[in-house]
C-alpha cells in the first residue's frame, strides 16, 4: 500500500477515537471534529515527506489537541476553562501506543445513540463521528440529498450541545433500554461497511472492524445481555466471509459461489460459541436469531449441504419478533431453496410495494424469475435493481447476472 | 447546571373524574416535593383552563387585546415545572416521573442560559 493509501486507512481507523478523546477534552463536537480534521490535514502534508510516525493515533490526537489550543487562543479564550482543560491533560498521555490512549468511543456511541435524537440522526452521527464517513457518503448510504444529511447532522450536534445530552456510559439501570438503539446503530454501521453502498470498494474493512470492535467492547461491558452476544455473533459470522466475498477483480461473489476455504475459521468458531451460549440462555431476540441463521450457513461445507429447512424455521421465528419486509424478503430467499422459485415469488409478491425502492427486492425477484425460466421479466428486474443499487461492486454483479440471462 | 422546562401537554376536553384527579394531584405533589428536597426545583405550577387566557398582539405600534387562548388545538399547556440539573438525562428522569404522575406527555426543553 502506498503512503496515501495508508494515511487514508489510518484516518478511517483513528478518526472516531481521536474525535472521542477531543470531545471529552473540549466539550464541543464541532471543535473536536475540526481539530481532528486539521491534524489529518497536517499528516497528509508531512507524513509522505517525513514518514508515518510509529504511533500515528497518538500523533493525530496530540496534534489535534495543539490545534485546538491554537484555535482557542486565536479566538481569545486562551485563559478560558476550555483552554485550560485542553492543556491540563499531559501530552505524554497521547504519545504512547494506541492501546494506552483512553478509549472514549463507547461514551461517544451512547451519546450518538441517545434516544432524545431521531433514529436517522443516531445512525448518521455514529457513522460521521465514529466511522469518519463524510457527509456525502452518509447521504448516499441513506439515499438522501447531501444538504439534507448535512442539516440532519448539524441539527443533531446542536441538540447534543443545547439539550446537554451527557457524554458518558449510562447507569446500570438505564443501560438495557439505551442498548437497543446502540445495537441497531452498530449493526447498520457493520452493514454499511459490508455492503459499501457509499463507494466503489466492496468491503470497507475499517467500518466492519469498527462495528466488530465496538460489539466486543459492548459484550465485555454487558456480558449478560443476550442480544449483545447475538449482535457480536452475527457480525463475526458474516465478517468471517469477508475474504471470500470479493474475487481477485474486486467483483462480488454471492454466498452459494463462495470458496468456503477462504472463510475465517477463528471468527466462525467464536461466532458459533456465542450462538451456543445464546441457545443455552434461551431468551432469543432478533440479533440472536440472525446469528443462528448465519451459523447454519457456516456449518455447511458446501452450499449444497446448507440446511435450508432449518434456516426457514429460524426466519419464521425471526419474523415473529421482527416482522419487517426485509426479514420477509430474506426468508423468501430461503423458501426458494426449500420449495422452489415459484413458491418464493409468491412470498415476495406482497413485499413489492413496501420495498419498491430497495434494490435487493428487485435483485431477489430477478434471481427467482431467472430460476423460474422467466428471463424477460428477470432482465427487467435486474435493470431496476442495478438502477437503484449505489454500490459499484454490487451493481456490476447484477449486470453480470443480467448478461448471463438467455434472452 | 442547566435549567429545563418540563411542560405538561394536556388534551382539550373535560378533566378526569374527581377520584382520578385526586390521585393525579397526590402523585404530582409527591414528585414536586421530591424535586424540592433534591434541590433541583426552580418553579412549578399548574395552569387554569386555556379559556381563562387573554392574548395581546402587536399591531401597527399598538397592541390588540383578544380573548384567548393563543392557538386552538387538540392540546394545550396544562402546567409546567422548571428544574436545574446537570444534563438531559437528569431532566428526562424528572420528566419521566412527571409523565407517570400526570398521566400526560411531558415536553423537556432546555433554557438558553
Amino acid at each position: 500500500m502506498d503512503d496515501d493509501g495508508r494515511i487514508a486507512r489510518i484516518f478511517r481507523e483513528e478518526y472516531g477515537r481521536a474525535v472521542s478523546v477531543l470531545y471529552r477534552v473540549l466539550g464541543d463536537l464541532d471543535g473536536a471534529e475540526d481539530a481532528v480534521q486539521e491534524a489529518f490535514a497536517v499528516a497528509a502534508e508531512r507524513w509522505p515527506r517525513d514518514g508515518i510516525p510509529p504511533a500515528p493515533a497518538g500523533w493525530i490526537i496530540t496534534t489535534a489537541r495543539r490545534r485546538a489550543i491554537d484555535r482557542l487562543r486565536r479566538v481569545g479564550v486562551g485563559r478560558s476553562r476550555e483552554a485550560e482543560a485542553v492543556q491540563l491533560a499531559p501530552p505524554s498521555e497521547y504519545a504512547a501506543e494506541p492501546d494506552d490512549i483512553p478509549d472514549d468511543r463507547l461514551r461517544l456511541i451512547f451519546t450518538c445513540c441517545h434516544p432524545a435524537l431521531s433514529p436517522e440522526a443516531r445512525v448518521a452521527l455514529t457513522l460521521r463521528l465514529l466511522g469518519g464517513l463524510s457527509t456525502a457518503e452518509i447521504a448516499r448510504a441513506f439515499l438522501v440529498p447531501e444538504p439534507t444529511m448535512a442539516q440532519r447532522l448539524s441539527r443533531a450536534k446542536a441538540k447534543i450541545r443545547d439539550a446537554r445530552i451527557p457524554y458518558r456510559i449510562p447507569s446500570a439501570a438505564d443501560l438495557p433500554g439505551r442498548l437497543r438503539s446502540v445495537l441497531a446503530v452498530l449493526y447498520l454501521v457493520f452493514s454499511e461497511g459490508y455492503a459499501a453502498s457509499a463507494g466503489d470498494r466492496l468491503v470497507r474493512e475499517e467500518l466492519c472492524d469498527e462495528a466488530v470492535r465496538l460489539a466486543r467492547v459492548l459484550r465485555s461491558l454487558l456480558p449478560d445481555e443476550e442480544e449483545v452476544l447475538g449482535l457480536l455473533a452475527l457480525v463475526l459470522l458474516v465478517d468471517a466471509r469477508r475474504a471470500a466475498r470479493v474475487d481477485a477483480g474486486g467483483g462480488l461473489v454471492p454466498l452459494p459461489e463462495q470458496d468456503r476455504t477462504l472463510w475465517n475459521p477463528e471468527l466462525i468458531a467464536e461466532g458459533h460459541a456465542l450462538v451456543r451460549d445464546c441457545l443455552r440462555r434461551g431468551r432469543p431476540g432478533p440479533y440472536q436469531l440472525q446469528a443462528a441463521i448465519q451459523a447454519v450457513h457456516a456449518d455447511a461445507r458446501t452450499a449444497e449441504e446448507t440446511d435450508w429447512a432449518q434456516i426457514v424455521a429460524l426466519y419464521d421465528q425471526l419474523l415473529r419478533v421482527a416482522p419487517t419486509p426485509i426479514v420477509a424478503l430474506n426468508r423468501a430467499v430461503a423458501v426458494a431453496e426449500v420449495d422452489g422459485p415459484t413458491a418464493a415469488l409468491e412470498v415476495v409478491e406482497p413485499l413489492r410495494e413496501p420495498l419498491a425502492r430497495f434494490y435487493l427486492l428487485h435483485g431477489v425477484r430477478a434471481g427467482l424469475l431467472a430460476r423460474a425460466a422467466r428471463p424477460a421479466e428477470a432482465a427487467e428486474e435486474f435493470d431496476r435493481a442495478a438502477a437503484l443499487c449505489t454500490g459499484e461492486a454490487e451493481r456490476a454483479f447484477l449486470l453480470r447476472r443480467r448478461a448471463a440471462l438467455p434472452v | 447546571m442547566t435549567q429545563y422546562l418540563l411542560s405538561v401537554i394536556e388534551p382539550d376536553g373535560p378533566i378526569p373524574e374527581p377520584d382520578v384527579m385526586a390521585r393525579i394531584d397526590r402523585d404530582v405533589t409527591a414528585v414536586d416535593t421530591d424535586m424540592r428536597t433534591s434541590g433541583v426545583w426552580v418553579f412549578s405550577n399548574g395552569l387554569l383552563p386555556p379559556e381563562s387566557a387573554t392574548v395581546l398582539r402587536p399591531a401597527d405600534g399598538d397592541v390588540l387585546v383578544t380573548d384567548g387562548p393563543f392557538a386552538e388545538g387538540k392540546e394545550h399547556l396544562g402546567g409546567f415545572s422548571i428544574v436545574d440539573v446537570p444534563d438531559l438525562d437528569a431532566a428526562l428522569e424528572w420528566g419521566r416521573r412527571l409523565a407517570l404522575a400526570t398521566t400526560l406527555p411531558i415536553e423537556v426543553r432546555p433554557f438558553r442560559g
